[in-house]
């Protein structure tokens, strides 16, 4: 408001009441070109996020032609199913492995790059981030020649120093190994950027006060780093466990859920029984089980968020 | 328990020199606080002697062996810092057990010296806080208490009291004392404000531009400066300083401060003067030894009459400035005799307590 002030000096000279009077006027006027100018977002939330999700609840209740009510049949039918069962296992194992990997790759990287001098710092973080920039079809598609049974690197290293050929892709093992792999690569760097970021904002003086007090490096970071990281580790955990629940291309582009469907997540069996079999409520079925999980951790995690948040502050 | 001693210490941050060959012997359990104006490398003094900085150029020796290659965590030390580093997510009683926890001291033990720390310091009812919900004054307490706690050789304090208000400030002051006077461990403690420095002090070392420019009881600081910059940083409001000349009057001494003013030097520091005689020479003065003629004190040589520019009653006595050949000097007056701006005022200085400077040197004759 001092910029107003300072903008039109002729308010100044105004009585009192006028002012006020004036102000009051602005702030409604403020917050109504405030709605007018969120309005845009508002309706592209609600056109690409509301209207789809309220969708495709309704649209998981029909049956494959979309011609009759269903209620909850495709869901009593997936749950039946053991493919399903093990969608579910291979989704949770993938999601809480890569994220688990991500964040301390993140962690233990963001450590090394935050001691290094500060002169090689921004070369180093540049390039640590080039996994998360590349776009994320064409780098999967990389890996995926890398993974090449014959022709390709991986194998070829291995075959070099007298090993036998890995069937990367092929053995169900191995594949879920690969696209966990492929995974943790891709999202560590989010990972190690917020970590450096949280690092840089622990005051330098509580670890001056610890290292007197007689902690080693190792105590430093447990008892001072660690607690003062709590948060931010819960919060990209969070996010990071909704974004590789719900991850489509590394999957789809090194497996295809296969084999024998054993490292399908979610999306891609959603996309598989909708999109390529023509189920598409029964896709949509597979892709609202995501929901009520993350929903839970989410209240869980973020709980604990602002409770420490309140207390530390 | 412990001495500290800094033996020929230099420290040099890439070009700047921030400590320039500081030395200085403090016996056990002395308080001796480093006094000087911000960026005199007080700061940069203490944080070597906890180890959080490295040392240059010298030796730093706690209870009689060299530390310099010792890390701060083994040196058993404790510092309080000016905006107290408290660990934001552990209570106060984590906070202040935090170093013998680490130490893996017996439970109870740590229980048993939290306690009695908290005691000391009155904050017994605040242990199961945050640092977030205390005040102030009350954080400042936790940050002694995290000291006393581990019982350490050594104290070290860092501008501990800047960040509290004036009048809380006083009070800590004496809570400090009070507490050095109970567990009487070698303290060293930094500070920029002068009056800090000589209320708790056992021994004071004014510190300028990396250098010591003088070590000494408070009271010697005060009434026996080295140098121009003691003289003036020492004491509130600061002492008067006046260009001056020593003219040879037979066999005394006459102090001449402008054409219309001059005083005869007192004989027990004429001798000491002599060879000064003819030199552009800086007269100081403390407002305290300016007043209004008082009984016994009644030599008509060195009363003087002056009009009154400014005057600000503090209460118990009345701050009268003046002008003398284009400088402003202070009084301190009786309330009673103070006399309003524009109107002359009778005054007496008291030169047995005067100080001269030469100049060229900067230090006090
Ligand atoms: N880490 C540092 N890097 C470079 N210069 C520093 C550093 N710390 C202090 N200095 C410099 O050293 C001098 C003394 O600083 P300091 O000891 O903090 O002063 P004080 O505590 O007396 O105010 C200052 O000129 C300051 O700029
Ligand atoms: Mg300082």
């Amino acid at each position: 408001m001092v910029d107003i002030v300072r903008r039109y000096p002729g308010q100044l000279a105004k009585p009192a009441f006028q002012r006020r009077a004036g102000m009051r006027q602005f702030v409604r006027r403020r917050t109504t070109i405030a709605f007018l100018m969120c309005l845009p977002l508002i309706v592209i939330v609600a056109g690409l996020i509301i209207y789809p999700a309220l969708y495709s609840i309704f649209l998981a209740t029909l049956n494959k032609a979309q011609t009759r009510f269903l209620g909850l049949g495709n869901f009593s039918y997936l749950l039946s199913r053991d493919t399903f069962w093990m969608v579910i296992e291979q989704s949770a194992i993938f999601a809480l492995t890569a994220v688990f990997f991500k964040a301390l790759i993140g962690l233990v990287t963001a450590h090394l790059v935050n001691n290094l001098p500060s002169k090689g710092q921004r070369k180093w973080r540049g390039m640590l981030l080039v996994p998360w920039v590349i776009p994320l079809a064409l780098s999967t598609l990389g890996w995926w020649w890398l993974f090449d049974p014959t022709h390709s690197a991986f194998n070829w290293l291995i075959r070099g120093f007298g090993g036998t050929d890995v069937p990367w892709l092929s053995d169900p093992y191995w594949a879920r190994f690969s696209v966990i792999l492929v995974n943790v690569w891709y999202g560590a760097p989010f990972f190690l950027i917020m970590y450096l970021a949280a690092l840089k904002s622990v005051p330098e003086q509580l670890y001056e006060a610890a290292q007197i007090d007689g902690a080693n490096a190792w105590q430093r970071f447990l008892h001072i780093t660690l607690p003062m990281m709590q948060n931010i580790i819960a919060i990209t955990v969070l996010f990071s466990l909704i974004v590789t629940f719900a991850n489509f291309d590394i999957v789809q582009i090194m497996t295809a859920g296969g084999p024998r469907n054993m490292t399908h997540v979610f999306a891609t069996y959603a996309f598989l029984l909708g999109i390529r079999s023509g189920d598409l409520p029964l896709g949509a079925a597979v892709s609202l089980f995501m929901f009520p999980i993350l929903a839970v951790s989410a209240v869980f995690i973020l709980r604990g968020v602002r409770k420490r948040g309140r207390e530390i502050g | 328990m412990a001495d500290v001693a800094l033996r020929d210490v230099v420290k040099r941050f890439d070009e700047v020199e921030a400590v320039r060959n500081i030395s200085l012997n403090i016996p056990d359990s002395e308080f001796v606080v480093l006094v000087g104006p911000s960026g005199c490398g007080k700061s940069t003094t203490l944080r070597m002697i906890a180890g959080l900085e490295e040392v240059t150029e010298g030796e730093i020796l706690i209870g009689g062996n060299v530390v310099n290659d010792v890390p701060p965590k083994d040196r058993d030390i404790a510092m309080v810092f000016q905006n107290y580093a408290l660990y934001p997510h552990m209570t106060v009683f984590e906070n202040m057990s935090f170093g013998l926890r680490l130490r893996r001291t017996p439970k109870a033990e740590i229980r048993a010296r939290v306690e009695q720390a908290a005691k000391i310091l009155d904050i017994t009812e605040l242990l199961d806080r945050r640092p977030k919900q205390l005040s102030g004054g009350q954080r400042q307490r936790v940050a002694m208490g995290r000291a006393i706690v581990r019982n350490p050789k050594v104290f070290l304090f860092d501008e501990p009291l800047s960040n509290l208000d004036a009048k809380l400030r006083v009070q800590m002051r004496t809570e400090i004392k009070r507490v050095h006077q109970k567990v009487k461990t070698t303290t060293v403690y930094v500070t920029h404000d002068q009056v800090e420095a000589m209320t708790l002090a056992d021994r004071v070392v004014v510190m300028n531009g990396g250098r010591i420019e003088q070590i000494g009881r408070p009271h010697d600081l005060y009434h026996r400066p080295k140098t121009h910059f003691v003289a003036g940083f020492i004491g509130s409001p600061a002492m008067n300083f006046l260009p001056a000349r020593l003219q040879p009057n037979g066999e005394a001494l006459m102090l001449r401060l402008s054409p219309e003013l001059a005083f005869p030097v007192p004989p027990a520091h004429a001798a000491r003067y002599r060879p000064s005689v003819g030199k552009d020479l800086i007269f100081g003065l403390r407002p305290e030894h300016i007043t209004e003629p008082r009984g016994e004190e009644r030599d008509p040589r060195y009363e003087f009459s002056m009009t009154v520019d400014v005057i600000e009653p503090m209460g118990m006595e009345t701050m009268v400035f003046f002008t003398v050949h284009g400088k402003e000097v202070c009084a301190r007056v009786e309330p009673t005799a103070a006399k309003p701006p524009g109107q002359p005022i009778r005054l007496y200085a008291n030169l047995n307590h005067m100080h001269l400077i030469d100049p060229a040197t900067e230090s006090v004759l």
